[in-house]
């Protein structure tokens, strides 16, 4: 990805695509995407990213917010990959 | 045996009434003689049971299931117990207003079959001048915000309209498509020489698929183009294996482990009235019938491909060979796959035979011949 890329993806408000709904699923163990006859498990780190995708913050604000839960992580390149990766499967709109 | 893992699939068939008369349907054949519909209140004891045991996708299916006054009471407590509900409809019975009144009382998901691209074909095959109407309620749909599959089950005759149908579901505004070929179960079964497809009419089908994607003509919208397992040489991996992940309750409230499961004799299969779920998954002789690889025989027993199709289908099995537990004969490691060949050359011969459509009377009509 190139820096001009990486600064359009910082601006980005995120959130669930129509018909896509995060819940916290007791069965799993996990939190989950469900969808249209289908559902995604979610990893504790994909959650926790997808937590932050309301549509109310920017993808750097997002960054921020994570990095002050979790200030011993890097996090900010695999936040730009999953929200990038999520968008291009469809479930997430940016 | 270990403890099974939850049925994340849970499908509630509310009803077998139906305007409709599908050549293809999965319902019995013998559906005219089932017992009383469950009322609201067992349905949503059904509900909250399978919510318990972990079912996280709800189908709301039939017959028709707009049919039910109550569906909208249904629906809302489905979703305030955390399902995500999926209605299962012709669009047949459906107005505009109820579409609004299920978005209120919080459905996810519409998806609305189509029996065909065009009109005529559309309402010879369902039996009904549904065509037009279909058109209106898939709009409806969308403008109520829904997320929208539309399912067009192929066969013979109109599998050729490939193209077509994508055409229709792009200017629907479609988010995915179900390019779904019959399955031969139920009145497909006693069709199945009338609808089954030929060799060539399916690899055209798949070219349009692709043709269509490789154009990028709507990226937005995702395909799904499922071949008949006639025409494999390995079997499919039918409901990811018996009381795996799918649980189906009748309108009488008889729990299966698939549409069909009731073809298979001697095998008494619970009732939700008489027996909790929770027991029903985990306990029943039914559902235990052919988890795990124990009921196998040759060629699954010590085949390396068994965890991944799990010898195929049960029903298919029964239906073609005579025994539910053998190996489904399109497994071209059967012995018995010459019956799947002799089934494709007899949907060949050039005299047309009549399609029997799904109705009440050739229900009644079909049981009553059996029982002679």
């Amino acid at each position: 990805m190139s820096n001009t890329e990486q600064s359009a993806q910082l601006t980005q408000v995120p959130k669930l695509a129509n018909g896509y709904r995060l819940q916290w699923e007791p069965a799993q163990d996990s939190f989950v995407v469900l969808y249209p006859e289908g559902m995604k498990v979610l990893s504790g780190s994909a959650s926790e990213i997808v937590q932050q995708c309301t549509g109310e913050q920017n993808v750097a604000a997002i960054i921020k917010s994570l990095e002050e839960k979790f200030p011993d992580v890097e996090l900010a390149k695999d936040v730009l990959d999953f929200i990038a990766g999520a968008s291009a499967e469809g479930w997430l709109d940016v | 045996m270990s403890e099974p893992g939850a049925p994340l699939w849970l499908l509630a068939e509310l009803t077998y009434k139906c305007p409709l008369q599908c050549p293809y349907c999965s319902n019995p054949v013998d559906f005219a003689h089932t017992g009383v519909e469950l009322d609201t209140d067992q349905w949503i004891n059904v509900l909250r049971e399978g919510r318990e045991l972990g079912a996280a996708q709800l189908g709301l299916s039939g017959g028709e299931p707009i049919v039910r006054k109550d569906l909208e009471l249904i629906v809302a407590e489905a979703r305030k117990l955390g399902y995500y509900t999926n209605l299962i409809t012709s669009g047949i019975g459906m107005s505009a207003d109820r579409v609004a009144s299920l978005k209120e009382a919080g459905l996810d998901h519409i998806q609305v079959s189509f029996q065909a691209s065009s009109s005529e074909l559309n309402n010879w095959i369902a039996g009904t001048d549904s065509f037009d109407h279909k058109l209106e309620m898939a709009r409806a749909v969308k403008d109520n915000g829904f997320p929208m599959v539309l399912c067009f089950v192929t066969h013979k005759e109109n599998i050729d309209q490939v193209d077509d149908m994508l055409n229709l579901a792009t200017r629907l505004d479609a988010d995915y498509v179900e390019l779904a070929t019959t399955q031969y179960y139920g009145w497909a079964f006693l069709n199945r020489d009338v609808l089954m497809p030929d060799r060539t009419q399916l690899e055209s089908a798949e070219a349009a698929v692709n043709r269509f994607r490789d154009q990028k003509i709507n990226d937005a919208m995702k395909i799904y183009y499922v071949i008949p397992d006639y025409y494999e040489n390995r079997p499919k991996p039918c409901m990811s294996g018996w009381g795996s992940l799918f649980m189906l309750v009748t309108p009488d409230g008889t729990a299966l482990p698939c549409h069909s499961a009731r073809v298979i004799p001697d095998i008494e299969y619970p009732n939700v009235k008489d027996m909790p779920l929770s027991d029903i998954w985990k306990r029943s002789d039914a559902f235990n019938k052919f988890r795990g690889f124990d009921w196998m025989q040759e060629p699954c027993r010590s085949c390396a491909e068994k965890e991944k199709d799990f010898g195929g289908c049960r029903c298919q099995a029964y239906m073609l060979t005579g025994d539910a537990a053998a190996t489904d004969p399109v497994c071209d490691k059967s012995p018995n796959r010459q019956v799947i060949e002799d089934a494709i050359n007899a949907s060949r011969q050039p005299e047309a035979k009549p399609l029997v459509f799904r109705n009440a009377k050739n229900s009644k009509i079909i049981q009553s011949t059996v029982q002679d």
